[in-house]
């Protein structure tokens, strides 16, 4: 990130906790004016907490906030100049769209007339043109949901906060709503941090992803970065990794040897920790082949069919190597219970020290 | 209650068409039951009516009774003297009627000033004791009435409050306040603070939250609970025989003063027009209270 430019949001050392106990415990994160941030983990990793302390909703028990460089830590929320999406919307049910998107507008001292002018401009934007004076209760939760967008945006915020606003939405809506958001982010300028539990939402939303695991970050990267070199057991699973298998790195000259348990091996030459090592791999990652293939740079695993099923697109499988279960996704029909090689890529597994704890599988 | 008796008999009525399969019971046999147990239905309501209506109704006609002795079961003679005299408008019914709703009216309010900002503290807050303070508004209840009321005035003759409309006042705010704080904080506590957030998030003051989205949110339950206060100290006779005495009378009073006098028209009267608002007003809650609100309620 550019030095020179400063933050929209800073965040140092922040600490909260509810009553004495610790919620985050020094969380660090500083976020570029523009950027679109996903925070991304599973529920009760205090992601939620992180956003409610930005927003003002939460007191923090030590650390500061810095919004564009001003320290917002002892503020209240309405001083802070930002704005937020909530999961429920958070609509007031007994005003009109005008009263609910206008509202920021009114506490601003903006005079009727352009209240109304500017609301049709956003309703516009959002393709809610005409539904000034429904309730709010009329209308469907996509309606609803940006209508909550367009009285966030109303007050052209620098820092716009969403707090899971897309998960209580049909699939649909969802990805529909996620694109406009983010082309409207790209088209305003604002700064965005977005919590989620949807790894696909996170990734096909955010400029930089903030992994988040038990009141602490645990990676902070692109989309790319943390998919396809996770930092830990704990974000690999949380990626899609959740299969594991341990192995043993051995040097071998210049590169390694690695050893599967049931003497197969593969030699590579990519930086790897040497010695027991577990390795995690998505379901794509792993292919079926012959059980006796040999195939440069991959493991192959002889094992048994014990399950199919048709997600669409291609088939997942289940494969039974020993005692193990894998979940394979392949392209190829194979008949349940054939006797399969398992190939796995060694540039696609995810390698950490098999002493490292074991990170918790994310359901 | 009339559903269950509808629906009884449309479940008879497909039974009495002849169905090609048997099944189980003969077709008189069934017809039997269905109509024993919708007698059975309409004698119930009957009786339930009788207990409910049966002293209204002799309210009624001792209202229009101009002269009724024993040994007729019914008014010797009918007529509306006893309402011209009620309503004539320097009677003292007429009077007592103001004084009651005065004071029913202002017994709101300040039962209103006090949940308000006690119902809002005891929903958001979080305060110690907060158990003990809900209790707190419980007690008036809990003691027997006469008890407190005897002591009450002793206090206010002291200062100076007893016969006073102030005095009555405060007796009744005091007896209100259990409805009106603890409806008021679940009203409180049924608003989503989602909501109060979203609006201090864009830039609300605390102060301008509440009184743009807390109060218009929570004021059905508000509104309901004042009627619950304004009904309370419309039918409240302890507290004002105790504390208003002689100086202030109002309908209940007026109506224990006809009835001990034997003047039972004047009491009949006095009784059925002290039922026009709780009926009234009982319609009216039913809108406003709603499911959420009252699964608040004590908590």
């Amino acid at each position: 990130m550019d030095s020179s430019v400063v933050a929209a949001i800073d965040v140092d050392r922040l600490q909260v906790s509810y009553g004495s106990q610790p919620v985050l415990h020094g969380v660090n994160l500083t976020v570029a004016p523009g950027e679109f941030i996903a925070i991304l983990g599973s529920s009760g990793c205090g992601k939620t907490t992180l956003l409610r302390t930005i927003a003002g909703f939460q007191k923090a028990s030590g650390g500061s906030i810095r919004l564009f460089g001003r320290d917002v830590v002892d503020m209240p929320p309405e001083k802070r100049g930002m704005a937020m999406m909530f999961q429920s919307y958070a609509l007031w049910p007994h005003m009109t769209v005008l009263g609910n998107v206008g509202y920021g507008l009114r506490l601003r001292s903006v005079p009727k007339d352009e209240i109304r002018s500017r609301v049709a401009a956003i309703l516009k934007i959002l393709g809610l043109s005409g539904l000034e004076d429904r309730t709010v209760t009329n209308l469907s939760g996509g309606q609803r949901q940006r209508v909550a967008l367009g009285r966030a945006l109303a007050i052209e915020p620098k820092i716009l906060l969403l707090d899971e606003p897309l998960s209580n939405l049909d699939a649909k809506v969802r990805i529909q709503l996620r694109s406009e958001i983010k082309s409207l982010q790209n088209r305003l300028g604002f700064t965005a941090v977005h919590v989620t539990h949807d790894r696909e939402e996170a990734m096909t939303m955010a400029d930089r992803i903030v992994v988040m695991d038990a009141g602490r970050i645990v990676q902070v990267g692109t989309p790319e970065e943390v998919f396809d070199r996770p930092n830990s057991p704990f974000v690999a699973s949380f990626m899609g990794a959740e299969n594991t298998i341990e192995l043993d790195v051995r040097p071998s000259g210049f590169s390694v040897e690695v050893h599967a348990g049931n003497g197969s091996a593969a030699t590579w030459d990519g930086p790897v920790p040497v010695g027991p090592v577990t390795a995690y791999f998505r379901d794509d990652a792993a292919s079926l082949e012959d059980p006796h293939a040999h195939i440069d740079g991959s493991l192959v695993l002889p094992g048994r069919i014990a399950q199919r099923t048709y997600p669409g697109g291609s088939y997942r499988y289940l494969v039974a190597v020993g005692d193990r279960h894998f979940s394979v996704t392949d392209g190829q029909y194979h008949e349940v219970d054939r006797p399969v090689g398992l190939r796995l890529p060694l540039e696609l597994l995810h390698l950490f020290p098999a002493t490292q704890p074991k990170g918790k599988v994310h359901a | 209650m009339s559903g269950n008796v509808r629906t009884s008999l449309a479940s008879a009525a497909p039974a009495s068409i002849p169905l090609p399969v048997n099944q189980g019971l003969p077709a008189p046999r069934v017809r039997f039951w269905a109509y024993g147990s919708t007698l059975f239905k309409v004698l119930g309501l009957g009786a339930f009516a009788f207990f409910l209506f049966g002293p209204l109704a002799n309210l009624v006609l001792w209202s229009f009774a101009e002269r009724w002795y024993a040994p007729f079961k019914l008014p010797v003679t009918y007529g509306t003297r006893y309402w011209e005299v009620v309503f004539r408008p320097t009677g003292d019914a007429m009077s007592s009627l103001l004084t009651s709703v005065g004071i029913a009216c202002l017994t709101v309010l300040v039962a209103l000033a006090v949940s308000i900002p006690a119902g809002y503290a005891l929903a958001r807050l979080k305060l110690p004791w907060r158990t003990a303070l809900m209790i707190l508004f419980l007690l008036p209840q809990a003691f027997p009435s006469v008890a407190i009321y005897i002591n009450v005035a002793r206090v206010f003759y002291s200062i100076g409050l007893t016969g006073t409309v102030p005095g009555v006042v405060l007796v009744h705010a005091a007896h209100g306040l259990v409805y009106s704080v603890w409806i008021a904080a679940a009203a409180f506590a049924a608003v989503d603070r989602d909501l109060e957030l979203a609006a201090r998030n864009i830039g609300a003051s605390p102060l301008r939250t509440f009184f743009t989205i807390t109060l218009p949110l929570a004021a059905p339950g508000i509104m309901a609970s004042a009627i619950f206060v304004f009904l309370e100290s419309l039918d409240e006779f302890t507290g004002t025989f105790f504390v208003g005495v002689p100086q202030v009378t109002t309908l209940p009073l007026l109506l224990y003063n006809a009835s001990m006098g034997g003047n039972y028209q004047i009491a009949s009267i006095t009784a059925l027009i002290l039922l026009v608002p709780s009926v009234l007003f009982m319609l009216v809650i039913e809108r406003f209270l709603k499911a959420d609100v009252l699964s608040k309620v004590g908590q």
